[in-house]
């Protein structure tokens, strides 16, 4: 009987978290082993919506490419985008105009704080708060209009292109944006009072799915979970790209390296970002949205890397070149599989619920990882 | 530490080392087996201290197929590209380096998956997105897929 | 016979003397099971169906939505279509789940639900059975639905089921303590166990006033427990849908998961009726001593109103707790039973029985 029960204590409890689960967003499965409530390891199993982008690339033109990079981390698709164009235009040598520098800088930033507010949205409702869902997704909608108004999309928007613009913003652009952000600055108080000071939502957050920095830099996480840890990752700080070495924001960082420092960076991050926002909105200036480029485009022969800030992390993209329309190859560096590599890390000892939790913390969008 | 520095650095850890100046970042091309000591080095010497693995690239050149790696130092700012291109085509090998940089665990798993370069004392070395019995490394040149839309 | 709204004794009086008068004892008997079982049995459906639907239009409320608005006029006849929808839904069986038990415990959920209304006074002498030990039966029978979550999570065959069953017994098993803790507090003020009897006690002032500062902690623990006990937001660990998809009735579809929809929603109106009974005065108006004109215009409003009203009142409290909060994890829910909140409750105990043994309650 006494060999029945050890034997029963050691075995471990196999539960496959996914590939359809309400809180793995999306079609992660995450094989988990478990004794009693205590995780003992996970293990994610990736591609059930691997599409080949990369593959793809290889048989599209430059311009083609933009509308597929968009259908990566969807809720960043603008700094997606802004990386492939960049990448593009610094390769040959292009000139551009500042209108669209400063309407890139804002719509990405823009881009930025509607996808933390999702990641608020989740957090919230992975925690079992479904209020915040509802809260965050009312204040995402004025951003998905200004988006509509001037780039007809409203998730995916395919609105940069090398060279600029697809089209000029919208005349009520500017107006509207400050709209939003009076608008904002209110409501993100009203985060902090529904979910941020809450005790059940600081107890199941603070000291939980601990990263340290160290291993924050050995796996690679970056962007708000990277410096949720103190590790300094900001792309737009240290290698600025576009406007940000001419506007003046924070890196926002936190030594905890818990769920709730991930938490609070985000929080902060919207605000800083509101910041960026309100210091370019009233200056665009007037010019082109483009600058006239080749109907083909052809990159000369090379190997080329652009590094970007998207809203989970750094994203890059690598292009090698052989001097045709198409690239020779193409690379994307996603943000959320390098912070997935780090999940079993954070999570093995802790809690079912705490993994949740840290999966919501670590905010992963799952096509971005398969791509 | 600049490029110079940093060349002379690298040439010190491994002399048959290749370094190429003036490029998007500084290009060390080294051979194959002297990837793991040369990325240990990099990583351990306070002087380089590359902890940061920001980028791990597989590439199929054609005749050969090789690995891009783009390393980071945190603390001294400077970057460094690393390539490697297998000796072997039809059996790619490399050492991993997924005990220097734990994110390569991963991004290595990837390589295999649409590349085929296996990685020796990869703790974990399956399919990351296919499935196990697929046949083929479709990031191949060569590779042909009878269903694959964009020609 | 005269119907008086205010006062049913004579009303259930004449129905019982009427059929004295028809047939013998045992028929009487039969047929006032009967009569009272459909009676209960409609009230039950009737208030379920309006649980669903008062939940949808709070939840939207918080959440700035509109909630149901399609089917009839501010969709009041939106659980209906539902009901029917589930009425008709397919029951899927899982392959080696075992069948007796699975399709048992949906109807021990249900039945342990339903065998709680009887002791419930609506109003004055409108009760299906007026136990001398009332409460000691309420919280007997309210925690056998434990039983019917256990077995549902066992039986499905389910990984996550079994998880949501093992949260749902340890959870149940631990805040059975507070509430029944949380009732004996009130026992010892009133004296009795006897609903009737404790109603009747607070005429002069509803016992949450009256049994000073140990009556307000025994209140707040018991809705507490009470939400825990009925396995709703924040404590609804045995579901938690992000966590475990849907707990110990994940496997479960059609009419079978609306029995259980339907036990959880009308737990929390027994709970709310035990909470307005005992500690707000049941069906009781609001009486202040002294205050003859107030208290004369209070008797004006009918009982049946009164013990609607409060326990409406705690439900919607109960409503806003589960949208507000976010879930707790299993470790924490039990460190706040055993740490907190059971010796606070002891504590609690004595307190009151030292206040009821110097007389310092009205």
């Amino acid at each position: 009987m006494a060999e029945i029960i050890q034997d029963i204590q050691e075995q471990e409890y196999l539960i496959n978290m996914g590939p359809q689960h309400p809180s793995t967003h999306g079609v992660l499965r995450l094989v988990l082993s478990l004794r009693g409530e205590t995780v003992l390891s996970v293990q994610p199993h990736c591609g059930y919506i691997h599409r080949g982008i990369e593959k793809m690339c290889e048989r599209l033109t430059y311009q083609q490419i933009i509308h597929l990079t968009d259908r990566l981390d969807y809720l960043s698709a603008h700094i997606n985008n802004h990386a492939v164009c960049m990448l593009v235009e610094n390769a040959l040598g292009v000139e551009l105009p500042e209108r669209v520098k400063y309407i890139r800088t804002i719509m990405d930033e823009l881009a930025r704080i509607a996808s933390h507010q999702l990641w608020w949205c989740s957090f919230g409702m992975d925690l079992g708060a479904l209020t915040a869902f509802f809260y965050g997704l009312r204040d995402r909608e004025p951003i998905l209009d200004i988006f509509e108004e001037s780039t007809g999309g409203r998730l995916i928007q395919s609105y940069y292109t090398p060279g600029g613009l697809m089209k000029d913003i919208h005349p009520g652009f500017q107006k509207r944006v400050k709209d939003f952000i009076k608008m904002f600055r209110k409501k993100i108080n009203e985060y902090d009072q529904l979910l941020s000071g809450n005790v059940i939502m600081t107890q199941r957050t603070q000291g939980i799915g601990i990263l340290t920095e160290e291993e924050a830099i050995s796996f690679g996480v970056t962007g708000p979970s990277g410096r949720g840890s103190g590790f300094e990752c900001d792309i737009r700080k240290h290698h600025p790209y576009s406007l940000y070495n001419k506007v003046e924001f924070k890196e926002i960082l936190r030594t905890e390296g818990d769920s709730f420092a991930r938490y609070s960076v985000r929080m902060d991050e919207m605000r800083e970002s509101l910041n960026i926002i309100e210091q370019l909105i009233d200056n665009i200036p007037a010019g082109d949205f483009s600058v006239k480029m080749k109907p083909v485009i052809k990159l000369p022969e090379g190997e080329y890397y652009q590094r970007v800030e998207a809203a989970r992390g750094e994203f890059g993209v690598f292009i090698s070149s052989k001097g045709e329309k198409y690239p020779y190859r193409v690379k994307l560096r996603s943000p959320n599989f390098s912070n997935l590599s780090a999940l079993h890390s954070i999570a093995h000892g802790q809690k079912i619920a705490d993994l949740v939790a840290i999966g919501a913390s670590l905010d992963y969008v799952i096509p971005d990882i398969d791509r | 530490m600049n490029n110079e520095q940093l060349t002379a650095k690298i040439l010190s850890f491994e002399p048959s080392a290749e370094v190429k100046d003036g490029l998007q970042y500084l290009t060390a091309t080294v051979a194959f087996d002297k990837l793991h000591t040369l990325a240990k080095s990099l990583r351990e010497s306070k002087d380089t201290n590359f902890d940061y693995l920001f980028c791990l690239t597989g590439m199929d050149y054609g005749d050969s197929l090789g690995v891009i790696y783009y390393l980071e130092s945190t603390n001294l700012k400077h970057q460094l590209v690393l390539k490697i291109v297998c000796a072997d085509k039809e059996k790619p090998v490399l050492d991993t380096v997924c005990d220097i940089w734990k994110t390569a665990e991963f991004l290595e798993r990837e390589v295999f998956d649409l590349l085929g370069i296996d990685f020796n004392n990869h703790p974990d070395m399956r399919r990351i997105f296919l499935e196990e019995d697929w046949v083929g490394y479709p990031l191949r040149k060569d590779y042909s897929d009878n269903n694959i839309i964009v020609k | 016979m005269e119907f008086n709204i205010y006062d049913f004794t004579s009303f259930t009086k004449w129905i019982d003397e009427s059929l004295n008068a028809a047939m013998s004892p045992f028929w009487v008997m039969i047929t006032e099971m009967a009569i009272i079982g459909v009676a209960i049995l409609a009230f039950y459906a009737l208030v379920g169906l309006f649980l669903v639907y008062a939940e949808r239009k709070v939840c939207a409320f918080m959440q700035n939505r509109v909630g149901p608005n399609r089917v009839g006029p501010f969709g009041i006849f939106q659980t209906i279509a539902d009901l029917l929808k589930l009425l008709m839904k397919e029951l899927v069986y899982i392959k080696n789940a075992d069948k007796l038990l699975f399709n048992i415990a949906p109807f021990i959920v249900i039945t342990a639900s339903f065998l709680a209304i009887a002791a419930i006074p609506f109003a004055k002498g409108l009760h299906a059975i007026d136990f001398n030990i009332g409460i000691f039966y309420v919280v007997a029978v309210s925690s056998l639905g434990v039983i019917g979550i256990l077995l549902a999570g066992w039986s499905s065959n389910s990984k996550y089921s079994l998880i949501g069953a093992m949260r749902s017994g340890a959870q149940i098993v631990s805040y059975e303590l507070s509430v029944g803790l949380s009732l004996i507090t009130m026992v010892i003020l009133s004296g009795s166990m006897q609903l009737s009897t404790i109603v009747e006690a607070q005429a002069n002032g509803w016992f949450i006033f009256t049994g000073h500062i140990p009556a307000i902690i025994a209140f707040v623990i018991y809705m507490i427990a009470a939400t825990a006990e009925t396995n709703r937001g924040p404590f609804d660990l045995a579901e938690a849908e992000s966590e475990l998809t849907a707990g110990f009735h994940t496997e479960y579809s059609g009419i079978r998961f609306a029995f259980f929809f339907l036990a959880e929603y009308m737990n929390m109106f027994i709970v709310a009726s035990i909470a307005a009974t005992i500690f707000w005065g049941g069906w009781m108006p609001f009486h202040v001593p002294g205050w003859e004109g107030f208290n004369t215009v209070m008797d004006y409003i009918p009982p049946f109103i009164w013990y609607i009203g409060k326990t409406a009142v705690i439900i919607f409290i109960m409503m806003l707790f589960k949208w507000t909060f976010p879930r707790l994890r299993i470790d924490q829910l039990l460190t706040l039973e055993w740490k907190y909140l059971l010796p606070i409750n002891l504590f609690n105990v004595v307190l009151m029985a030292f206040i009821v043994l110097m007389g310092w309650h009205w």
